[in-house]
């Protein structure tokens, strides 16, 4: 203090003279709180907007558009009304965000636990790195990479025997096409790998030592200890989980390439099917005539809007009971 | 000791902050002037077929005059109604405007500057380009009415050609896309249980179990990776890629090769009986419909033209001045003579002589404040 008194500046000033009215503390918790703020205005312009928007189409056709199974916009007849009918994108969506988690979701954990039990530090560094490097590549890259590579060696190599060893199930039967929902759900299972592993990662890595040293000092092999890590991580894996299929859920370009865009209520997995997202990329951009076109798109992102909702709360509803249960646990 | 260490090292990154901050106004600004001093720069959206040669014409315009033309390719009903709402000095669409479009912007001039194809691909073991079909033929293939390439209707067509008995993967645009448009106009003029059903339009309801691609080179990967399977692409992508196409049968009944020639003699004929450029162009459709016209045996079927759209009277446009006006002007008859010869090298059709003949009139009804823009031709 003394030193500035000696040689006054104007930063000194301005301390002094803000310390008596308003200290500096308050003026950024002012500014912080407002841009907290931010998220609350987005978000509820957005969905302001997107209701706003798919009113035309949600009073044209209220719930056939959520159990429709046909998409016609320009009837070959002016005088039948278009048909919207989303049904087959909302199955197309979950379906390939399932299998997405049951291909991806194990692998993540594999690597994660890998990373926080098992590696050496060298090897974590380098393996964590090479994660998080796949989790910067662009999807359109990962659509690319779908169509010229994994596309043919899926179907020459891999589809032919899975049909021939699960082929006695119907949603494995049928011509097998190159891009379909399988093949969505595989490249969305690469794409939620690094989002689900590193979470889970920092997520063991935060499970207390004496945890793990109790266990071992109670005889458990490392499989069990690695079990334990797992258990008592639970609700912090649960959450990793839910942004995995969140984004598998809105992930868009790479599908878009890799599906097969057809308008198309599949009964097998090798069938060529459509998402939510992916028909909006489809036919956005060209969407300009007739209105009810554009509201029912909108209605579609409408959907795609609510299913993540729906997601994100259940989520916190099994994050919520699995931290109470072992509360209780706990206590008792 | 240590404190301050702190506080210093936030005082450079403040003061860092801030010389970034000033290097980006700066920048901005000398961007802005820079820009801003720059002779004549116009622009013009519209449909992505023709925006590779455009963006060529404007490149080699700009070396020629100095002055910057920029095109965005962002497809044809975007390119209607950024031209519609004046946001643009000029649109392009490869349909030509719908009566209602037409009435919504009068004074709108069509000139065609470039001319487009539709072609079937397929991808057959042992089969190369050449199969034949007709309008009806494809029209059941897509619609899977016929479902094997040793169907009788594909063989009679085909007599030479031993085609296998193996079920047709049908592929085709996902996205909203005039080339669909364009080839389902031409199969519901040829099959009424195609124009029942599906119709003509951007986006069509196909029969579940189609493949869909993105654009030109999704729906070739997808044709190339399926075998047995049938696809449709603009003839300029086709040429480019290594993929088998067939002949289709047009008017006369005979099987043509699609190709810059056939595409050129399509053009020819339709050209005798085009609209003035100031009319509305709505009854030309989608593609030339050459049923009204004598049909010479070696125009390909599924042909259209691609349309620059711009205002006959040139001060509508806001921001518009005589020195842009002459140069909109100059650039689009520069476009339609010598531009002409930089398609055949992007495998576009060159527009051929009636066409440019009919488009030298409607460049001269151009006018800005009253005035004909176009006086030195």
């Amino acid at each position: 203090m003394k030193s500035s008194k000696k040689h006054p500046n104007f930063l000194s000033k301005l301390r002094s003279i803000s310390k008596k009215k308003l200290s500096g503390d308050s003026v950024f918790k002012i500014v912080i709180m407002l841009v907290a703020c931010n998220v609350f205005v987005v978000l509820g312009l957005m969905f302001y907007e997107i209701i706003q928007n798919s009113l035309l189409s949600i009073q044209m056709y209220g719930a056939e558009f959520l159990l429709g199974t046909k998409w016609q916009p320009f009837p070959p007849n002016p005088n039948i009304l278009p048909s919207f009918g989303a049904l087959p994108l909302i199955l197309g969506t979950l379906v390939t965000s399932a299998i997405a988690l049951v291909l991806g979701v194990p692998v993540s954990l594999g690597i994660s636990l890998a990373l926080s039990e098992f590696a050496p530090k060298s090897f974590n560094y380098i393996i964590s790195f090479f994660v998080e490097l796949l989790a910067t590549i662009p999807s359109v890259i990962y659509g690319l990479w779908g169509i010229f590579v994994l596309i043919p060696f899926l179907q020459n190599n891999v589809y032919p025997y899975l049909q021939g060893a699960l082929g006695f199930l119907p949603i494995f039967q049928g011509t097998i096409r190159g891009p379909s929902i399988l093949t969505g759900g595989i490249v969305l299972a690469i794409m939620i790998i690094p989002t689900v592993s590193a979470i889970s990662r920092d997520v063991f890595a935060a499970v207390p030592n004496s945890q793990r040293e109790a266990i071992v000092a109670l005889g458990a092999t490392r499989w069990e200890k690695a079990r334990i890590v797992m258990s008592y991580g639970r609700s912090g894996v649960i959450g990793a989980i839910m942004l995995g299929l969140g984004r598998a859920m809105g992930e868009t370009m790479a599908i878009t390439m890799v599906i097969g865009n057809s308008f198309n209520l599949f009964g097998s997995v090798f069938e060529p099917g459509s998402t939510l997202a992916s028909i909006i990329a489809n036919e956005f951009t060209e969407a300009s005539s007739p209105p009810v076109y554009v509201s029912a798109l909108m209605e579609v992102g409408l959907i795609l809007f609510a299913l993540a909702i729906v997601v994100n709360a259940l989520a916190r509803l099994i994050i919520w009971r699995s931290t109470r249960k072992i509360k209780e646990a706990g206590m008792v | 000791m240590k404190r301050r260490c702190v506080k210093l090292n936030y005082k450079i990154i403040a003061y860092v902050e801030a010389i970034v901050l000033i290097a980006v106004i700066v920048g901005f600004a000398v961007y802005g002037l820079y820009f801003t001093n720059q002779p004549i720069r116009l622009s013009g959206a519209g449909a992505t077929f023709p925006a590779p040669l455009i963006q060529k014409w404007s490149a080699e315009f700009k070396d020629m005059t100095g002055a910057q033309i920029n095109y965005e390719g962002i497809g044809s009903g975007g390119g209607v109604k950024q031209f519609t709402d004046k946001t643009v000095d000029f649109g392009a669409s490869d349909p030509p405007m719908k009566d209602s479009e037409f009435s919504a912007a009068p004074g709108t001039l069509h000139i065609p500057i470039t001319i487009g194809g539709v072609v079937p691909i397929y991808n057959i073991q042992g089969t190369s380009k050449g199969l034949n079909f007709s309008g009806q033929v494809l029209a059941d293939i897509f619609s899977l009415n016929i479902t094997r390439w040793n169907d009788a209707r594909l063989s009679t067509l085909n007599p030479d050609t031993a085609l296998p008995d193996a079920e047709i993967v049908v592929c085709h645009r996902s996205d909203s896309s005039g080339t669909t448009k364009v080839f389902t106009s031409f199969l519901s003029d040829e099959s009424a249980a195609w124009n029942a059903t599906y119709g003509a339009s951007n986006v069509i309801n196909w029969p579940s179990q189609t493949v869909g691609g993105k654009g030109n080179p999704g729906v070739a990967a997808a044709v190339q990776q399926n075998q047995n399977s049938i696809g449709y692409v603009e003839l300029s992508y086709a040429l480019q890629s290594d993929i088998p196409y067939g002949k289709v049968q047009n008017a006369a009944g005979k099987f043509v090769e699609p190709t810059l020639e056939t595409l050129a003699s399509a053009a020819s004929a339709v050209s005798l009986i085009l609209p003035p450029g100031n009319a509305s162009w709505a009854s030309e459709g989608s593609y030339f419909n050459l049923h009204n016209v004598e049909e010479p045996d070696d125009a390909y079927p599924i042909t259209s033209f691609s349309y620059v759209l711009v205002y006959q009277e040139l001060n509508v446009r806001p921001g518009m001045t005589l020195d842009k006006a002459k140069i909109l002007t100059w650039f689009l008859w520069w476009a339609i003579h010598d531009g002409q010869h930089y398609a055949p090298g992007l495998s576009y059709v060159p527009l051929p002589q009636t066409v440019v003949t009919h488009n030298e009139a409607t460049l001269r009804m151009i006018s800005f404040n009253g005035q004909q823009v176009n006086n030195w031709a």
